[in-house]
């Protein structure tokens, strides 16, 4: 997102663009140093790991269109493999954070038989196949005997100190936070993230150009849920104890959609922004309410807001109408040749960055309903 | 074994009646909409409520009360397509509609625990209790009578879709939504009422459902709507006539599983069977051909 209104600007706007994100880095590392509420910090740490999370959600789904309501498989089959390992090799402490890769590798091998059958459909198909097959690795998880059936898998006993507890694994999931978001704007800005984006525009068009759709989409998928797989390991390790209803828990397929969609689905700052908005709201409410179905029904009717009155979430409308405020101050400030041009490819790129839509896509409904 | 996997087959095929009905109701809602009700199965739950509620404290029969529910899910069936799904535009309105309906599902299960808590309820009738022995074994008459009312509202729904000038309307919409409004359908009327009807037979659905199944409770609603989406993908989506039979297949077969192997694999055989045949035809098994895009 960021990238696409960054080229026409001039350098200076570059420089300060990267300067604030060095200072937000520096922020979020300092801030297990200076806040030391056990609580807070504990939000933090949760928040993180939902930053990381929708990131990876829309590394794939933002990017190809393609909603995955699934992704719980992976962050439980993350969080069952990190769990079974640590049990079987006597793992302890904190060279359990080693094995998270591990729990990422487990989730992209389970990524590739499930897209090759998940994505063969139409988009609407795929959001139902996903929460099917996330069904099945639920029913799996309860009804294998070395999953631990109801009981899960617990942590065994950790090496350091109640006190600062929680530091490690902040460390831990902003580096894979900060991974997860630096992948996602290097792959925008490649040849692979201009196929995603191709086949999120017009999967019949991009395949007559020459991209490969189920191997990219397919590439994506597998990476996407890698990501997660490591984010459920390090779930895992940090509550503890991974249940068949927590780690395929589909509320969280439910939060990862609805984080994207309030930031901006499909772009690089909406999904860490919903994140960074609604875990830290969905665990006050949580605190708050001695009923966990208000936050259920807080969740849902938020949900139902965004999608009617923001469905393209707030960073692609922000940035719109930024680009549009520069451009009328520039005009008016300065003579109209020259700034304009400069103005227009950003006013031209922004919408398309955000929604994708294209004269091709309002015809092609008509003609859709002809060939069936 | 012989004798309980004829069993496990009568009770199968009657069950499925119900499933049947639900999967019509969905597809249906697919086939003129193009959006998937995640919400079906918790409405389904809802409706059982409304039932449990009615002869509870109503002492209403179930099958009178219908009177009652049905008309209240078309409602309830209709307003949400007006709140919701209605105001939903753009290219994204399939997946937006998706998730709003999910929304709503996650909306009503929380108010129905607030209501009624986690309890698991059974609706409770002479029918349901006493049984009758078919061919040497015994079947409980709600079985019977839900199978029976099961074709009933299947042929009503058939008579309305293929013999009435709305019926007609609503399946020139499904096949093409801007010639029929070419040829002067209030598209948005036949979109709104057919949300309501679709809905509408969750209330029978639910009704014989909380009366056959193992009880019900909020939480059902997952359960529900995986099954009955595995039923219309299976059968193809939109497809009517798919979604009745697929409904009946699976619902015999994960009672054969249930008998030959094991109760706790059968759903999981279930999904399988889903699976399994979106492997080798992904369009379902009467599904229409994909559309360009989407």
């Amino acid at each position: 997102m960021s990238s696409q209104t960054a080229r026409p600007a001039p350098t200076r706007g570059l420089a300060l663009r990267l300067a604030s994100l060095g200072i937000a880095l520096v922020l979020v590392a300092l801030f297990p140093l200076v806040i030391t509420n056990a609580l807070y910090v504990q939000f933090a740490v949760l928040t993180l790991i939902y930053v990381a999370a929708v990131s990876a959600w829309n590394l794939f789904s933002g990017y190809s269109g393609y909603i995955s309501l699934g992704h719980a498989v992976f962050f439980g089959v993350g969080a069952y493999t990190v769990g079974l390992v640590t049990q079987h090799w006597h793992v302890l402490g904190g060279d359990i954070f080693a094995l998270l890769p591990l729990g990422g590798l487990a989730a992209a091998a389970v990524a590739v038989p499930f897209g090759l059958i998940a994505l063969r459909v139409r988009r609407h198909t795929f959001v139902v196949i996903t929460i099917a097959i996330f069904f099945i690795f639920q029913l799996m998880a309860f009804n294998f005997n070395f999953t631990g059936g109801v009981n899960g898998v617990s942590t065994p006993f950790f090496l350091w100190l109640a006190g600062s507890y929680n530091t490690p694994f902040y460390y831990v999931a902003m580096i894979i936070a900060v991974g997860t978001i630096l992948l996602s704007w290097l792959i925008r800005g490649s040849r692979f993230g201009l196929q995603l984006l191709a086949i999120r525009d017009d999967e019949d068009r991009a395949r007559g150009l020459g991209v490969r759709p189920m191997q990219v989409k397919l590439t994506a998928f597998a990476i996407s849920a890698g990501i997660t797989g490591m984010i459920g390991g390090l779930w895992w390790f940090y509550i503890g104890q991974a249940l068949p209803e927590t780690a395929f828990n589909p509320v969280l397929d439910l939060s990862l959609a609805l984080m994207a969609f309030l930031g901006g689905f499909g772009t690089l700052a909406g999904p860490v922004l919903g994140a960074l908005l609604l875990e830290p709201l969905q665990q006050y409410v949580s605190i708050q309410s001695t009923n966990g179905y208000y936050g259920q029904i807080f969740l849902g009717a938020l949900f139902l807001l965004v999608i009617l009155f923001l469905p393209r979430g707030i960073v692609p409308v922000a940035s719109e109408r930024l680009t549009s405020w520069r451009a009328r101050r520039e005009r008016r400030g300065q003579p109209p040749t020259g700034r304009v041009t400069a103005a227009a490819p950003s006013a031209a790129v922004a919408p398309a960055a955000g929604r994708g839509v294209g004269p091709g896509t309002e015809s092609g409904t008509p003609s859709a309903g002809s060939v069936r | 074994m012989g004798r309980q996997l004829s069993e496990a087959i009568t009770d199968g095929i009657l069950g499925g009646g119900v499933y049947a009905l639900m999967a019509v109701g969905l597809t249906l809602i697919f086939g003129v909409l193009d959006i998937i009700n995640i919400a079906q199965g918790i409405l389904v739950v809802l409706a059982a409520y409304l039932s449990y509620v009615l002869s509870v404290h109503l002492h209403i029969d179930l099958f009178v009360g219908l009177l009652v529910t049905v008309p209240a899910m078309f409602v309830i069936g209709v307003a949400i397509h007006w709140a919701f799904i209605r105001p939903l535009r753009g290219r994204e309105r399939t997946s937006m509609s998706l998730l709003a309906s999910y929304a709503v599902a996650i909306i009503i299960e929380g108010l129905l625990y607030l209501f009624f808590g986690s309890n698991y309820e059974n609706l409770r009738a002479w029918y349901v209790t006493s049984s009758v022995k078919v061919l040497g074994f015994y079947l409980n008459y709600i079985y019977i009578f839900g199978f029976a009312l099961a074709i009933v509202l299947v042929l009503a729904l058939y008579i309305t879709l293929y013999r009435t000038q709305f019926g007609r309307s609503i399946r020139a919409t499904m096949q093409d939504r801007t010639a029929a409004r070419l040829v002067g359908i209030d598209v948005n009327r036949v979109a709104a009422l057919t949300f309501g009807i679709g809905v509408a037979v969750t209330a029978a659905g639910g009704m014989v459902f909380g009366a056959t199944g193992g009880g019900f409770n909020p939480n059902t609603g997952y359960d529900l709507i995986s099954r009955l989406l595995a039923i219309i993908i299976l059968g193809g989506l939109g497809s009517i006539a798919g979604a009745m039979v697929a409904a009946i297949f699976m619902i015999t077969l994960e009672g054969v599983v249930d008998v030959l192997w094991s109760p706790s694999w059968s759903v999981v055989v279930f999904y399988a069977a889903l699976v399994l045949v979106l492997a080798f035809r992904p369009r379902g098994l009467f599904g229409r051909t994909a559309a360009r895009a989407q």
